[in-house]
């Protein structure tokens, strides 16, 4: 048989069984990445709105930076994470490495500049069209900024996307902050590192699957509910 | 509804982007109700005066009041503007009249169902606005407009690309809406609708006001130069 085939056949065995530990990771992955990705958001998107939709002084410089941020190495999050929250670290009395919590703040660290650099663009490009309209209006500012993230809502929807698929095939950062303990921080990404260290490919491809999977169905999830929602907006 | 905005003044309106003047000196007095035209040819500063007296843009120099004031928020709140190309929002087209009227305005009861039958448009109530064609969602963009009731209102070039039926419709709407008291300041390119609606011309050229007569007298015998050529077809340069 085949390392595929093998993998495809232990895969469908974990589902079917309702594999307990298999049930437990990514039950943690969600919760997690889900966790992270909220968070993102609400740092992120304010974020994206105030460098896309205002004019300030190192503007251009901000969006740099932050454009800079989204590629930065995980396992760098992950060591300067490790290093305040570690004994000695800044944070170290709060007792957080090695524990999810540390897990959801590398990867908000991760995620949150993608989240603010692609949705400033979006609104950005947003505010350039709405721009002279709402001061036609005399839109109050707050009222303007919701606007744009309801009129942008399925493009920032797919930057969300984005995010969480960043957040959940991380593998760098949370190894260094969460030390994949079993039963503990262990997470489908860090659960696949270490079969493959093991050796144990078959077992690895076969999660590899399963988060893909995952992926998959976060997605088509957030479609269908962006599908739904235009309905309910348009009445029909 | 009366006019309170009356008159609307400019003295000595300057606008330079570099060293390209704009607006040249452009003083000017709308004393009267009904519909001023604004004409000229490309480039002439129309839509730029206009975006001013909305206070869109910023003058360098120059002062522009209403009813004796200088330009001020209240003022702007009094006004609207119908773009050339309207800016409608992804929501259906009773939504974008929902939102206009969420916002804080001195009258915010007027009836959406009245403001859609008002253009002719109650029958797309649940439509998406970006799946209207060009004349309905130019008509929406007036519905809107004029639900704010202002006592002024901007248009620029907004029959451009229409067909003669929804440039009908629009200027039957127009009409109305001057009856009822509220200043109208339209651009146009078409000879036809300012002898059409014009109560009074402003002609600009090369960002300076040439002329501001009455209708008929400017359609008549003009007194400038640019203004017959304009009128005559010729290219002006």
């Amino acid at each position: 048989m085949s390392i595929f085939t093998e993998a495809i056949t232990t895969a469908f065995s974990l589902i079917v069984n309702v594999d307990a530990d298999l049930v437990e990771i990514i039950g943690l992955s969600m919760k997690v990445s889900l966790s992270a990705l909220f968070i993102a958001c609400l740092l992120g998107l304010p974020l994206g709105a105030l460098i896309g939709t205002r004019d300030f002084a190192f503007k251009n410089t901000a969006r740099g930076i932050l454009t800079a941020l989204m590629g930065v190495p995980p396992v760098v999050v992950g060591l300067i994470v490790y290093l305040h929250l570690s004994r000695s670290g800044l944070f170290g009395a709060l007792e957080l490495l090695y524990t999810p919590t540390a897990m959801v703040i590398a990867q908000v660290i991760l995620i949150t500049p993608i989240i603010a650099a692609l949705s400033s663009q979006i609104l950005e490009d947003l505010h350039e069209e709405y721009r002279d309209l709402f001061t036609s209006l005399a839109v109050p500012p707050p009222q303007a900024l919701l606007t744009y993230l309801i009129e942008a809502r399925y493009s920032l929807l797919t930057v969300i996307l984005a995010g969480f698929g960043r957040a959940i095939s991380e593998v760098g950062a949370v190894m260094i902050v969460g030390g994949n303990i079993d039963h503990l921080t262990r997470v489908m990404t860090t659960a696949i590192a270490l079969e493959t260290s093991k050796g144990e490919l078959a077992l690895a491809l076969a999660l590899g699957l399963i988060l893909l999977l995952l992926a998959l169905i976060v997605n088509f999830a957030a479609q269908q509910a962006k599908s739904v929602l235009s309905v309910q907006r348009y009445g029909g | 509804m009366n006019c309170t905005l009356l008159p609307i003044t400019t003295d000595k309106l300057m606008l330079k982007a570099g060293r390209k003047t704009l607006l040249n000196n452009i003083s000017l007095n709308i004393t009267t109700s009904g519909i001023s035209v604004i004409m000229g040819p490309n480039g002439a500063g129309k839509s730029l005066f206009v975006r001013c007296l909305h206070g869109l843009s910023q003058p360098d120099s120059g002062r522009i009041t209403f009813a004796d004031e200088v330009i001020n928020q209240y003022h702007r709140k009094r006004q609207a503007l119908i773009f050339q190309k309207p800016v409608l929002l992804k929501r259906s087209v009773k939504q974008n009249l929902e939102f206009v009227r969420s916002l804080h305005r001195p009258d915010n009861s007027a009836s959406i169902h009245a403001a859609l039958k008002n253009v002719g448009l109650s029958k797309l109530a649940n439509q998406p606005a970006n799946q209207l064609s060009g004349g309905e969602r130019q008509r929406l963009a007036l519905a809107r407009a004029l639900m704010l009731r202002p006592e002024v209102l901007f248009l620029d070039e907004a029959c451009a690309n229409l067909d003669p039926a929804s440039v009908a419709q629009i200027e039957a709407v127009l009409r109305q809406a001057s009856k009822n008291g509220q200043k109208i300041i339209l651009i146009t390119h078409d000879i036809a609708q300012a002898k059409r609606l014009a109560d009074e011309v402003i002609f600009l050229h090369h960002g300076e006001l040439c002329e501001h007569s009455p209708a008929k007298a400017f359609f008549q015998s003009p007194k400038s130069e640019a203004a017959r050529a304009y009128l005559d077809g010729q290219i002006l340069v």
